[in-house]
């Protein structure tokens, strides 16, 4: 089908005529990419559906003007111009609804896309009837025409790259306040209203360079999914922003090489599918918030919980016997004692013995359905047991205590709250003692074994 | 001005789309989930490629019910986008939609080497030329009263709507402001979510395919944030939504005819603008005077309060 040279040169940027699209497209995905990252954390992914909507009255209007005054009315600069005054407007728009009015930042978006679109639209159709057809394919400029640029458009995508990414770096500290707590960055004296103008200004420039190269699905694409997809994988604003701008950019390389060399495959559309794939690789695998490391985390954490469960039942189970100084002694627990300790399902319940059992806490389940701790298990059990009593001990006595320095894990008391504080918790646990001397002080509160 | 039975007719669709779209957009607005139109809109064009590679014809019930399950289909994913990816409602939408319109490109370039398939056909229906295509003929008072398909479409939709919206206004009120509370209520939150969103596929859908796309996002929105202003109360807002909606869509049309002679044109050349767009822009400019002017949570009354405050205290320590 292909010859893999072919491929290569496409890839390789080494075939002079799809090297000028693959690069555009390629520092649009960067610059795109950064950008979206800051709209991504401001809860404002929409902003560019908002925005490259915004602009069709300016190019309309702009088309009057220089239309008005003598010229062709089709300049480019003027055209570009008057885009980015209505982009910047409605920016202005949605800022001035979103702080004075008690409608949501989604529904100003929303106001001024459509109500800006409509007077776009308004606008074009009066252009469009005007005799001498001047105006033809003015809106083939909101649509974009990937296939065909030229150096004029490389120029313009270089000039806004090197601009935003420049910006981005000086005023990194800054917008990463504005992104992370807007009101603390006011309180600190942060001019945080030019701050958030100047980015969604930035966002306009990349956007209106963006627009008539590719048009404005690819422009919304770009700014969002990269962005998210980055988010997967970090939680540091630096790294995440970086590797966005390398999504978008490899979204846009592979979009527009795959483009030149199938024909019939719009190189907008297919840029936009392959940052959507990257975009679903990241949520599956993402290594900080993807789905399979939660979903383990989430695993894990289900399995550390169900084995404190089991064990502190079984204690307890043991401990009601009665105790003695040096513990409790050990005897086979019925399945159905156990069963009616805690609310588990007998799946719940059978899955933590079996995953107990590997780990040598309890000993084989015998014939008439009993389970017997081995020393080691008791041992463990006895430890959960106590920490968790500590823990809630602390709790009912420092109820004003931050809930975050709660660790909910009960194996590490002493590690989260010192061992002066762990001693005098257990100093408070003895007085709880009763007539019989523990091993392991009483529950503060006590649970009624059922069953 | 000269006005039509033509006129008549744009209006009366007009009314019937934005009707249609006010009712549901409360409760989009409530949500923050304003931009669901504008996603749907955008994302039914693989709906459309499909139904017409599958039955190779322009048919319209087999297209309308293509895109309404994609449209169905864009709420479903951006929710488990959101959901299991733990993304920003917002950011899940837009990369759902852009996915699936890219792809709808993809087809229709495919299919469109034999077919005139054009998506900005598709995606800006004229509500203009609604009148021409009638279908079915009235006899009313011995005169014949030429009734166009898309007030036969919006018609039913705009009173689907409506019935929903009467009959499940309890649990759509509730899941709107308090989810949890519904939950807890036994309110099936989640049908009610679906059950919206699937009227928002049908109607965005219907009223796009006759209308085009710019009222159907306009009006989702425009008239209940408008609404939102003036009143506090659920029942109210949606009353003044579709008041507002209707207006909106009345003075478009008269707007539309009246302003290239206003902006100085020949109107030998253009006679009128588009529809649509001047429906979108007089539901601009409503919101923009609620904006300012509503009695208690517009932006003038409020920095009058300010003042107020301000003089008040001067005042009492002076």
């Amino acid at each position: 089908m292909f010859e893999p040279s072919e491929i290569l040169d496409v890839l390789l940027l080494r075939n002079y005529n799809t090297r000028l699209v693959v690069i555009c497209t390629m520092l649009l995905g960067c610059a795109c990419g950064l950008m979206g990252g800051f709209l991504l954390l401001r809860k404002r992914s929409l902003m560019g559906d908002t925005l490259s909507h915004a602009t069709l009255p300016g190019v309309c209007l702009a088309f009057f003007v220089g239309v008005m005054l003598g010229g062709q009315g089709k300049s480019l600069p003027l055209l570009l111009f008057g885009a980015t005054v209505t982009g910047v407007l409605g920016c202005a728009a949605v800022l001035f609804i979103r702080n004075h009015s008690r409608i949501k930042d989604d529904a100003a978006m929303g106001i001024v896309l459509s109500v800006f679109f409509g007077a776009g639209v308004a606008l074009l159709t009066m252009v469009t009837k005007l005799p001498d057809g001047a105006a033809a394919g003015l809106e083939s400029f909101i649509y974009g025409k990937t296939a065909s640029m030229v150096l004029s458009d490389f120029r313009l995508l270089v000039v806004v790259t090197v601009c935003v990414l420049l910006l981005s770096v000086l005023l990194f500290k800054e917008f990463r306040l504005l992104c992370f707590d807007e009101v603390y960055a006011a309180a600190q004296g942060w001019p945080v209203k030019w701050l958030d103008i100047l980015l969604l200004a930035l966002v306009t420039a990349v956007t209106v360079a963006g627009l008539q190269a590719v048009g404005l699905i690819l422009i919304i694409a770009f700014l969002i999914t990269p962005a998210a997809a980055a988010r997967f994988w970090t939680d540091r604003l630096d790294q995440m922003l970086c590797l966005s701008a390398v999504i978008g950019g490899v979204s846009g390389w592979l979009g527009a090489s795959v483009s030149a060399l199938i024909p019939n495959m719009p190189a907008g559309a297919l840029i936009v599918l392959v940052a959507a794939f990257l975009f679903l690789c990241s949520m599956l695998f993402g290594i900080e918030r993807g789905v399979l490391v939660r979903f383990m985390r989430q695993l894990k954490l289900k399995r550390s919980v169900g084995r404190q469960h089991l064990l502190r039942a079984l204690y307890e189970i043991l401990e009601a016997d009665g105790q003695r100084m040096d513990g409790v002694s050990l005897r086979a627990v019925p399945f159905r004692q156990l069963r009616g300790r805690r609310t588990w399902t007998d799946r719940q319940l059978r899955y933590c013995l079996r995953r107990a059992y590997h780990q040598g806490l309890i000993g084989p389940v015998s014939k008439n359905d009993a389970i017997l701790l081995t020393q080691a298990g008791l041992d463990a059990a006895a430890q959960v047991t106590r920490n968790h009593r500590l823990w809630e001990l602390y709790l009912i006595e420092y109820a004003d205590v931050a809930t975050c320095r709660v660790d909910r894990d009960a194996d590490e008391v002493e590690h989260v709250l010192g061992e002066k504080l762990v001693a005098l918790l257990e100093e408070k646990l003895i007085k709880l003692r009763t007539a019989n001397d523990l091993a392991v002080p009483a529950s503060p509160h006590p649970i009624k074994p059922g069953d | 001005m000269t006005w039509y039975s033509i006129d008549t007719w744009i209006v009366i669709v007009g009314i019937l789309a934005a009707v249609s779209c006010a009712l549901l957009g409360n409760f989009l607005v409530l949500r923050k989930m304003s931009m669901m139109g504008d996603a749907i809109s955008h994302a039914v064009l693989p709906g459309l490629a499909m139904a017409f590679l599958i039955t190779g014809a322009r048919a319209s019930v087999t297209m309308f019910i293509g895109a309404t399950l994609v449209g169905v289909l864009t709420a479903i994913f951006t929710q488990w986008v959101s959901r299991f990816g733990k993304v920003d409602e917002g950011a899940s939408m837009g990369i759902v939609f852009t996915t699936l319109f890219a792809l709808g490109l993809l087809l229709i370039v495919q299919a469109a080497n034999h077919v005139d398939l054009d998506p900005s056909c598709v995606l800006y229906g004229a509500i203009e030329l609604t009148p021409l295509d009638v279908v079915w003929r009235l006899q009313v008072f011995g005169s014949v009263l030429e009734v166009p398909r898309a007030v036969i479409i919006l018609a039913p939709v705009c009173g689907v709507n409506l019935l929903c919206v009467v009959l499940f206004f309890k649990e759509l009120r509730i899941s709107s402001f308090d989810s949890e509370l519904a939950a807890t209520m036994g309110i099936n939150t989640n049908l009610i979510h679906y059950m919206l969103m699937t009227l928002v596929a049908i109607t965005t859908v219907a009223a796009f395919e006759a209308v085009g796309s710019i009222i159907v996002i306009a009006m989702l929105i425009v008239p209940a944030a408008a609404a939102h202003l003036l009143t506090d109360r659920l029942d109210m807002m949606v009353i003044i939504s579709v008041i507002l909606a209707a207006i909106a869509a009345v003075l478009g049309h008269v707007s539309a005819i009246l302003l290239p002679s206003w902006m100085g044109f020949d109107p030998a050349l253009v006679d009128a603008t588009s529809t649509s767009g001047m429906m979108a822009v007089v539901a601009g400019l409503i919101f923009t005077v609620v904006l300012f002017c509503a009695p208690r949570h517009g932006v003038l009354v409020k920095k009058f309060r300010q003042l107020d405050v301000v003089a008040d205290s001067e005042n009492t320590i002076g």
